[in-house]
Parts: structure tokens; C-alpha cells; sequence
């Protein structure tokens, strides 16, 4: 009795997701036996690219879940991206740099903070505000032409990264992808399991319950857009000084926005967050591959708007089936 | 009370507390006694709630002293209040509803191991501990919302013994409640008292406090005007200190002299939210000059009736017939242009639209017609003089006609609703529970203007969850049990022992 309701249980809550991760373990094992090399590209890109992602919505759903909308991701990436790049330029010290990254952005969520909090300002266009002001500040400092020494290089955890598929997927990456893997964990422990993340989640759905019982609301707020801040500026550097090597401008080129999307697909939580920035990042690879590819007869532009299509079909098709926290995007006021 | 009850936890000496442009405690005096229950008697804006949020640290006194078990404190934050061992339940309840029984409990005095992580098993022990000691029946691992609202208040309870709280402030806690549920919250005041904790309990509810109080304070006005012993004290005396002069409890009216039938329904069956059939099959007629009061505990399907006749909600099945007209399908406009005026049950979500002005609001169901408005064109004038003439003839206390509905107290919202819908012509008027949760002077004026109605002709259908409110108004009692009206009685042989058997679903 008890035993086959648990397993009822268990069925309803994650049977869906077992199912389809069992489907996705299936595929990827046939198309490692038909393509080995190709495989393991397509899936260790989906890695990379979903970092950024999942970076921004962890930092998208830091903000939210104590009531604060951050839609400035975008922008606290991109100006992260840039005095991250800068730092490397100037100092070529690449840890110092992503230090600058994640400072950079922990400000830009100082200011968001502000804004929001104690300002009361109108969210959304404290996140305009960050995105055009990151923009901006960018557009006007950038000098074509710096150069560095290099970007981070993959750090192959020793014999875990011969694993055959796996081991080349996860254990040979570059540091801010490792970070990555080891943040999704950290953030949900915090969030679910700690008195921080009670905290922050009460603060979130009924700030003066929380007033009420002696728990600083503006604090709490204040404490997680700057570290989703830090966060987002980690995503920052991952694309100057990881990914790419150099700055471009706008070259986070939407991620930010997509973020949202993966955070709200996640359900505000990391792990869900972590699973749908795989499937973003999936996109992207795919599209990639395809293109490089060249096997099938489509043109390329078609092939391009696959992570773009993903997002619009993610947010018209689960957006209203999430529940926001209730006080998202109200300003806590005490009388 | 024995002689330990005689020792002093906490007193407030002179609490002076000024917003702006209002005196909102003026030199108040308060002694509370261990182990007794103060019932803290007054209107709305009397200043009751404004000297508990001092003595819970949520506002500070501009002059004054309080004094906790001896000592003189200043509270700087709710903490401080918490930590000197006094709780408070607010009226709008602190829960986070996504949360559980026991998370809810713990929040800023968590129960922790190692680097903050959150020990639940040991919340989910202590809860059911207090649970226990109490008498507070409540499953820790409940989620809140799913909780009905008087098992969220012995949550809300809970939340401050866990804390230690020897002192107890209940906010108005009757006032989300059915007259079982208090019946039960009252047990259990008595088993917190017993047990040596002291409460101060708000209300303006006179039976309630000569029911369960030790002893009654009576604020008017920002002053402390007295007190007064529940064993000598009477609902007209009280009533009486809380007003500043005589209030007729007991409305006077002369016999009702019915006209034609104006309202006419026949088997109407209408579905609720979750689409379960919630009236089921009622016939029910009111005439002209006469008040039909339906009488019933709450959920028995009666607010499913009143949005069902005044077009909010699809009517399934059956007909209705309002002034002669079949206005089975009609939306509300169509309703209120029929001569419909409708009191709603909730007059913040329904009845008003908060973050408008009072002149606004006192337009909702004809800002279209003239002299409101021609064509697109709103005429703000008009509505403004209309707004000023009806607060004055209304008696509605507000500093002006522009200032939000959400910036008024219960009773004075309640008086913006009553004036829009009684200031323009009507042939039937529909109110849904029109005194709830409001003071007793504005009880008073509502009623009267109720009856008033009545004799000018208007028939008026009456849904009270409050049986007095129904016994004293109406000519007519229906009761109302799971959807059907099982009985209908003149008012002389309305007695409150048959309607309270009949509510109960047990034929007379």
C-alpha cells in the first residue's frame, strides 16, 4: 500500500522528466554509435553554450524569487564581458579579470538594487535603464584593435576526461563552465534547503510576513540582485574571456533575454533552469552543426532561428503555466 | 481572576502617536494583567490597531512609555517586541501561502544545523509539540494556502508561541471567521489563558467581548475613554462608550407594506468556481417595499445567488424575471440600467475599484450617461460635484472626494458603495453582506438607509451570514442550506432557535 503510492507518487512528480531524460539517453547513445566524433561536438557544445544561459538565470531567478525582476541581465553581461576584457588587456592576469567581470556586475546589480528597492522604482525600467546604459558605456569605450594574451583553456580532470562521450562532454572544460555546474548545485541548495533561501522565497511571496517577523526585507532584496549581479557577470566574462577570447560590441547578442525564457521554462529553479538552458544550448549546437554540416538541403537563415523559434515556443507555450512569486516586481513599502 | 492575575506583563503610560493631520492616539493608558483576556473595544480608526503596532514595535509613539513585565523598553522593530516575548496576530494574516505549516512557523527563527541548513523534521516536531500543549489541531506539513482561514489563524497562533510569546495581541480575529470557528478560536483563548499567556483581543463585535473577556477597554477617538466589566456591562452600554451617544442597536421600522412582485426566480440552478452545482433549484419572489432577508452559514451557495441574479455569473438553468422584464441572460450593465442596485459581498474586489478617487468610484455603473460624460467625453465637474454631494449626504469620512477608495477605512468603503448604488433611481436593491467586517456607527447608518429603501418602495433582497443582521432587517426570512431554500418565514415567526435549526439543514 504505502510503497505502491510512493511510487504513484514519484511517477507523477518525476516520471515526465524521467521519461524524457531516458529518451535523451537513448538518442545520444544511437548517435554515438553512428558518429562518434560528431556526437561528442554537438553535446559538448550544448555545455558551452548553455553556460551563459544558465548563469543569467540563476541570476534572473536570485532577483525574482525575492521580488525584484531583473530584466538588466543582458546588460550586466555585456558591460561584465567588456571590463572583464579590459582587465585581461590591461593586467593579462585572466583570474583577475573575471574577478573584474563578476565585480562589474555585482555593481550593475548594486544600481539595479537601488533602483528597485529603495528608490521603489518601476522594475522593468530599472532593467532598461542597466541594459541602455551597458550599451552605452560599451559602445563609447571600445577601442578596435586590443588584443590579449589568450582566453581560458580546458582543464581535463585527469583520467575522468577519457571517458569515452561523457568524460569529453563534462570533465575537459575551461574553469567558468566547471563554476557553472557547481553554481546550479550551490544556488539550489541555498535557495531550498538553507535559511537564507526560506528567507528569500518568503521575502519574494509576502515581504511584510517577513517584516513582521524581524526579517529585513530590503536586505534580503539587496543581497540577491547584487550576488544574481556577480552571477550574470560571471556570464559576462565566460563569453570575453572563455568563449571567445575578445570583445565585440553587443556581443552578448540576446542571451540575457534568453536567460529569462530558460529561468521562466525552469520554473525559478536552478536544476529546472540548468535543464532548460541544455535544451537552449542544444539549439544553438544543433544549428551549428548543421550549418557547418552542410548534409541538409535548408538554407542557413532557417537553420539560424532555431534557438530564437525554441524561445518563442518555450515562453507562448509555458510562460502562463508558472507561477510568479506574488509580490514579483512590487516595491515593499513600510507605512 | 485569581491573585497572580493581578501582576502587571505589560502597560502602555501616556501614548501619544501622530500621522499626519490625524491624532491617532492620544494619551493612552493600557494595563494588561497575566493571564486575562482584554477585549481592546472600538470604531474603526478609534486607534486600536495603531497602539497595537507600537506595542509590536511596527510603529513608534511620539510620546509615552511602555512598560514589559516591569521593564521599560523601547521597541525599535517587531524583533524586539518578539524577543521580550509578545506576539501578535494581524488581521490580514502574516503567512506566506506557498509555504508550509511548519516553514511558515519557523521563518526568522529558524531551527538549523551546520551552515544554515534548515532543520525541518525538528519545525514539524516543535509545531505539533505546541500543537499539543494547546490544543491547536494543525497538520505541520500542511501547505498554507490549502488551509481553511481558521486553521491558517491557529497557524498564525502557533507562529508566536513558537516564539515564546507570553503576550498575545488578536487583531480583530473574528473577523474572517464563521460563528463556529470563533466559537472554537474562543476555547482555545481560554486554553492559552489557563495556561498563563495574556491577550489582548481587538474587536468591535459587542457580543463576542462580553462572551470571552475578563475585562473591556474602550477606545474612541485616539482616547482611552474606560473601562468597563463584561460582567456588568451591556451591548448597549458598550456600544454607547465605543460612539460617544445613544446607538440604536435594534432598527425601527414599521411594518412593510408589499407591493407587486419585482423580483421573480424560478428553479435557477447556478454553478460555482470549481463548476459543482451550487444553487440548486430556487424559487423565490420579492415585492415591492418588502425585505427578504436570506439567512444561512456561509458556502451554502447564497454568493453563487446574488452573482447569479445580477448577471455576474451564467445562469444554468431556470429564469429570472426583474420588473417584469426576463433578465435571465443579462449582463450587469443591462441590470443596473434596470433599475438593479447591488451591494457586493467583497467590497474591495467587487464593489470598488481601490486605486480610484472617491468621486471615481461613486460613477462605476453610470460614468456613460449623462450629466457623467457625452460621447467619449468624461465630464469631471459633474462627477466631482456628485462625488462631494454624496460624501456629504452619506456621511462618508474622507478628506476629500479625490482621495483613493484603498486610503478609506471598512465602514466608510461600505458607505461610498451604499451611496452610489441607493443615489440613483432603483427598483430592486440586492446586498450581500452589507455590514461585514464595518464599526457599529456605520452598522447603524447602513441599516437605516436599508429600511429606508424598503419604504420608498424598493424591494430589497437581504444575504447576511450574520443572523441578527437578518432578524433585525427583514420581513421575510429564507433560509438557505446546500443550494435550496428550505423554508421560507414571516419575521414574526422567524425565532432565532427555528432559523438556526433550519441553517443547520434540519427541517422545523
Amino acid at each position: 500500500m504505502e510503497s505502491s503510492l510512493n511510487v504513484n507518487n514519484w511517477l507523477r512528480r518525476y516520471g515526465f522528466l524521467s521519461g524524457v531524460l531516458v529518451i535523451a539517453f537513448v538518442i545520444i547513445v544511437w548517435r554515438y554509435a553512428v558518429d562518434p566524433q560528431v556526437t561528442t561536438a554537438v553535446l559538448a557544445s550544448t555545455l558551452r553554450q548553455s553556460t551563459p544561459l544558465v548563469l543569467g538565470a540563476l541570476c534572473g531567478l536570485l532577483g525574482e524569487r525575492s521580488g525584484v525582476v531583473n530584466i538588466g541581465i543582458e546588460g550586466q553581461m555585456l558591460l561584465a564581458a567588456f571590463i572583464g576584457f579590459l582587465a585581461s588587456v590591461y593586467t593579462g592576469n585572466l583570474a583577475l579579470a573575471i574577478a573584474a567581470g563578476m565585480l562589474t556586475g555585482a555593481l550593475m546589480g548594486l544600481l539595479l538594487a537601488f533602483m528597485s528597492v529603495t528608490l521603489k522604482m518601476d522594475q522593468i525600467i530599472g532593467g532598461t535603464v542597466i541594459n541602455i546604459l551597458a550599451i552605452g558605456l560599451t559602445g563609447y569605450f571600445y577601442t578596435a584593435g586590443l588584443t590579449t594574451q589568450g582566453k581560458l583553456q580546458p582543464i581535463p580532470l585527469g583520467p575522468l576526461a577519457d571517458i569515452p562521450l561523457f568524460g569529453r562532454v563534462f570533465f575537459n572544460n575551461p574553469p567558468i563552465t566547471y563554476a557553472t555546474l557547481i553554481l546550479v548545485m550551490v544556488v539550489h541548495y541555498v535557495l531550498f534547503f538553507t535559511r537564507w533561501g526560506l528567507r528569500t522565497r518568503a521575502v519574494g511571496e509576502h515581504p511584510s510576513a517577513a517584516d513582521t517577523v524581524g526579517i529585513n526585507v530590503f536586505t534580503i532584496r539587496y543581497v540577491n540582485v547584487i550576488i544574481g549581479g556577480a552571477i550574470a557577470g560571471l556570464a559576462g566574462a565566460y563569453l570575453s574571456l572563455e568563449a571567445v577570447g575578445s570583445f565585440e560590441r553587443l556581443m552578448t547578442n540576446g542571451r540575457g533575454f534568453v536567460a529569462l525564457a530558460v529561468m521562466l521554462f525552469g520554473k525559478r529553479t536552478p536544476l529546472g533552469s540548468w535543464g532548460a538552458a541544455l535544451l537552449f544550448g542544444f539549439a544553438s549546437a544543433l544549428q551549428t552543426q548543421l550549418q557547418f554540416g552542410g548534409e541538409i538541403e535548408i538554407p542557413h537563415q532557417f537553420i539560424g532561428m532555431l534557438p530564437y523559434l525554441l524561445t518563442i515556443l518555450v515562453l507562448a507555450g509555458f510562460v502562463g503555466r508558472t507561477r510568479d512569486p506574488k509580490a514579483l516586481g512590487q516595491p515593499y513599502e513600510t507605512e | 481572576m485569581s491573585d497572580a492575575s493581578k501582576t502587571i506583563v505589560l502597560e502602555a503610560r501616556g501614548i501619544t502617536k501622530r500621522f499626519p493631520g490625524v491624532l491617532a492616539n492620544d494619551r493612552v493608558d493600557l494595563t494588561l494583567h497575566k493571564g486575562e483576556i482584554l477585549a481592546l473595544l472600538g470604531e474603526n480608526g478609534a486607534g486600536k490597531s495603531t497602539l497595537m503596532n507600537m506595542l509590536y514595535g511596527l510603529y513608534h509613539p511620539d510620546e509615552g512609555e511602555i512598560w514589559i513585565k516591569g521593564e521599560k523598553v523601547a521597541l525599535k522593530n517587531p524583533r524586539d517586541a518578539i524577543d521580550r516575548g509578545i506576539g501578535m496576530v494581524h488581521q490580514h494574516f502574516q503567512l506566506v501561502p506557498v509555504m508550509t505549516v511548519a516553514e511558515n512557523v519557523m521563518l526568522g527563527s529558524e531551527v538549523t544545523r551546520g551552515a544554515g541548513y534548515l532543520d525541518v523534521r525538528e519545525a514539524e516536531r516543535q509545531v505539533r509539540k505546541l500543537s499539543q500543549q494547546y490544543g491547536l489541531e494543525v497538520d505541520p506539513t500542511a501547505v498554507v494556502e490549502d488551509l481553511p482561514v481558521g486553521t491558517q489563524q491557529r497557524v498564525e497562533i502557533i507562529k508566536a508561541l513558537y516564539r515564546h510569546a507570553d503576550v498575545l495581541i488578536l487583531d480583530e480575529p473574528t473577523a474572517v471567521l464563521t460563528p463556529q470557528e470563533a466559537q472554537e478560536l474562543f476555547r482555545i483563548m481560554r486554553d492559552l489563558t489557563n495556561q498563563g499567556v495574556s491577550i489582548i483581543f481587538i474587536t468591535h463585535k459587542l457580543k463576542e467581548v462580553l462572551a470571552v473577556s475578563d475585562r473591556i477597554g474602550v477606545l474612541r477617538a485616539g482616547q482611552y475613554v474606560g473601562t468597563a466589566d463584561p460582567k456588568t456591562a451591556t451591548e448597549a452600554s458598550l456600544a454607547e462608550m465605543m460612539v460617544g451617544r445613544k446607538v440604536i442597536l435594534q432598527v425601527e421600522k414599521a411594518p412593510a407594506q408589499p407591493g407587486e412582485a419585482v423580483l421573480q426566480v424560478k428553479s435557477l440552478y447556478v454553478k460555482d468556481d470549481r463548476g459543482q452545482t451550487a444553487v440548486a433549484g430556487i424559487d423565490l419572489t420579492v415585492h415591492a417595499g418588502e425585505i427578504l432577508g436570506i439567512a444561512g452559514v456561509q458556502g451554502n451557495g447564497q454568493r453563487e445567488l446574488v452573482e447569479a441574479l445580477t448577471g455576474i455569473r451564467p445562469i444554468e438553468e431556470g429564469q429570472v424575471t426583474i420588473a417584469g422584464q426576463d433578465s435571465t441572460h443579462f449582463t450587469p450593465r443591462k441590470n443596473t440600467e434596470l433599475g438593479v442596485a447591488h451591494i457586493p459581498e467583497d467590497r474591495e474586489k467587487h464593489g470598488l475599484v481601490m486605486a480610484y478617487s472617491l468621486a471615481d468610484n461613486m460613477v462605476l455603473n453610470n460614468y456613460y450617461q449623462k450629466p457623467y460624460a457625452s460621447g467619449i467625453v468624461m465630464h469631471n465637474d459633474a462627477i466631482y460635484a456628485h462625488g462631494v454631494q454624496l460624501v456629504e449626504q452619506f456621511d462618508v469620512r474622507t478628506p476629500s472626494v479625490m482621495t483613493p477608495a484603498s486610503n478609506l477605512s471598512g465602514g466608510n468603503k461600505q458607505k461610498v458603495i451604499v451611496a452610489r448604488e441607493f443615489s440613483r433611481p432603483t427598483k430592486l436593491l440586492i446586498a450581500a453582506q452589507p455590514t461585514r467586517g464595518i464599526d457599529v456607527g456605520s452598522i447603524e447608518f447602513i441599516h437605516k438607509q436599508i429600511v429606508a429603501q424598503r419604504d420608498e418602495g424598493v424591494a430589497v433582497l437581504l444575504v447576511s451570514a450574520e443572523l441578527d443582521e437578518v432578524l433585525g432587517l427583514a420581513d421575510r426570512v429564507a433560509v438557505m442550506f446546500d443550494g435550496r431554500i428550505v423554508k421560507t418565514l414571516p419575521i414574526t415567526e422567524a425565532t432565532r432557535e427555528r432559523v438556526g435549526l433550519l441553517m443547520a439543514g434540519s427541517e422545523a
